[in-house]
């Protein structure tokens, strides 16, 4: 395959050091991406050349910032599809995008003894906004069960719809098992009941072609930080349909259009959503990120990490002696394992001192260890800048942590 | 001994040992020679939750001196569990009290004991003074 992978090694300085003086080896993806000079040298400009508040200066600076503000923001909505650029709104990464929803959503169409589902394999951040919800306004939380092998029981979500259900919302690929759901038939059945869906995607739009139009959700949410771009800085994509009759999240500046002490009338959007001077700079820096990702190619990167990932399954189970957690089909991006008898803690600290950056521990998502009855796994996440020998690198770093437990 | 002199002894033992495989090997061995609990002493009172790893610490009043037992669902965590118990155990509380750790950062193992690492180590050194605490007071009384 014709991808430049030693270019693309070359635009990420922090790949190059030693840790504990060794190579780094990272693969820990899932958590954070690292970012490529373009992105860092995007927000230097901003710092260095144009810094200043947007939409209100009537200076040339606050102009040129408000103009590569706005640009990021349609940037963002033709990579992931936006029908307008005023359904993007730019949060601080998936939680808040997901708790705007839950409050925003909740207080504007949820009654007591409505239903919000779920999934088994939710990231906390797509379960506690809506517990909260359910302490605020009475709606009932249905799950959907997670199989054996870490896919949805799509024949149980059918039979959780009820006549309540008002919104669904699941992640687009589990940050512990890799699979990847069938969202565009949980977005077909839920619209068959005019029911709203909420796509978490903070593990899928960095892996991923992600078209928000074709898949026709209701609520798409992304965080910067894991899509190579700058930390504080999310998405939340809504139809301008909800998104207008919703109820603001936050009051503040920007976000309204006249103030009084009786009464104050509300933006139109985004801005509606946007209260505060909003992180200008980190939505440039997204959007460099975007544009470097949309340069080399959505598809390209898909197939290279594919091909990855085929590479280290095979190399790992050869191992022996190890249990994966999440082999559906269809799946990808990284590998939840355990090596039998051995702590993930364990695990994840030798590695370390061998240069080799895992995760280890429940990822955030208790309740899937819960189902899996595990105290957590070791979980390999792969980015666009990883290789095979990177692989190699870990799967020896396992053989040596396995001599060191005898 | 002293808890200095147990933790001098303890820092000349890894002084020895100059690579980090051999470090961890040691501390894998301490970790499975340590007696642990069986399931029923795995109580959830007896439990100190770390993010990553568990520890479970129970503790006990003899003779003035208290005495200890730990355990740890990671073995790496049971190693360091042991070396504390080493220091700590068979001590009065004011022995325990006026004790300065400074084993751990010698041996090079500091970055165990960083609260992000949340393993729960620190809680288990917090809850071990904490007993200390509450058995002087009680001693006092």
């Amino acid at each position: 395959m014709n991808y430049p992978i030693e270019a693309i090694r070359n635009d990420f300085p922090i790949l190059t050091q030693q840790v504990h003086g060794k190579p780094l080896v990272y693969f820990d993806n899932g958590a954070t991406t690292h970012k490529p000079r373009q992105v860092v040298e995007a927000m230097e400009e901003v710092a260095f050349r144009y810094n200043s508040n947007i939409h209100r200066g009537v200076h040339t600076l606050s102009n040129l910032c408000t103009e590569a503000f706005e640009n990021a923001r349609q940037t963002v909505a033709s990579f992931i599809g936006a029908h307008n650029s005023h359904e993007v709104i730019f949060t601080r990464g998936t939680t808040e995008s997901i708790n705007l929803v839950a409050y925003s959503f909740g207080e504007t169409f949820l009654q007591s003894g409505d239903e919000v589902i779920i999934s088994g394999m939710e990231h906390h951040s797509n379960i506690v906004p809506w517990q909260l919800l359910q302490k605020r306004k009475g709606v009932v939380l249905k799950v959907i069960p997670v199989l054996d092998n870490g896919q949805l029981d799509m024949e149980v979500f059918r039979s959780l719809i009820s006549r309540r259900t008002r919104l669904v919302s699941v992640t687009h690929v589990s940050n512990v098992l890799g699979t990847i759901n069938p969202i565009e038939e949980i977005i077909e059945i839920a619209h068959q009941h005019n029911i709203a869906v909420l796509i978490d995607g903070a593990q899928a739009v960095q892996h991923l072609a992600v078209d928000v139009k074709k898949l026709d959700c209701d609520f798409y949410a992304l965080s910067g930080h894991k899509l190579y771009g700058p930390t504080g800085i999310g998405v939340l994509y809504g139809k301008e349909k909800w998104l207008n009759q919703m109820v603001p999240y936050q009051g503040g500046g920007e976000m309204i259009q006249t103030v009084t002490f009786e009464e104050t009338t509300f933006n139109e959007l985004p801005y509606k959503f946007e209260a505060g001077t909003p992180d200008f700079t980190g939505a440039i820096g997204l959007a460099a990120a975007v544009k470097y990702l949309q340069n080399i190619g959505l598809q390209k990167i898909h197939a290279y990490e594919d091909e990855l990932f085929n590479y280290a399954f095979e190399k790992l189970q050869a191992l022996g002696n190890i249990t994966f957690y999440g082999t559906a089909h269809i799946r990808g991006s990284l590998i939840s394992f355990l090596l039998n008898g051995i702590h993930p803690f364990d695990a994840g600290t030798l590695l370390d001192k061998m240069g080799i950056a895992v995760r280890t521990g429940h990822h955030c998502a208790q309740p899937l260890m819960e189902r899996f009855k595990i105290p957590g796994t070791i979980r390999a996440s792969f980015g666009l800048y990883n290789t095979t020998s990177e692989v190699d690198a870990l799967v020896n770093g396992l053989v040596k942590v396995r001599q060191l437990f005898g | 001994m002293t808890i200095q002199e147990v933790q001098q002894e303890i820092v000349d033992e890894f002084g020895m040992l100059t690579d980090w495989m051999d470090k961890y090997s040691l501390l894998i061995e301490l970790g499975n020679d340590l007696d642990g609990f069986d399931e029923a002493q795995r109580t959830d009172q007896n439990l100190i939750e770390g993010c990553q790893s568990k520890v479970w610490l129970h503790a006990w009043l003899n003779n003035g001196q208290i005495q200890f037992m730990a355990d740890s669902d990671a073995i790496i965590v049971k190693g360091i569990v042991a070396l504390l118990i080493r220091v700590l155990n068979n001590r009065t509380p004011d022995e325990i009290l006026q004790s300065e750790l400074f084993f751990v950062d010698k041996i090079g193992l500091k970055e165990h004991l960083s609260p992000t690492r949340s393993n729960g180590l620190v809680s288990m050194i917090k809850q071990m003074r904490l007993f200390a605490l509450a058995y002087k007071a009680k001693m006092e009384k």
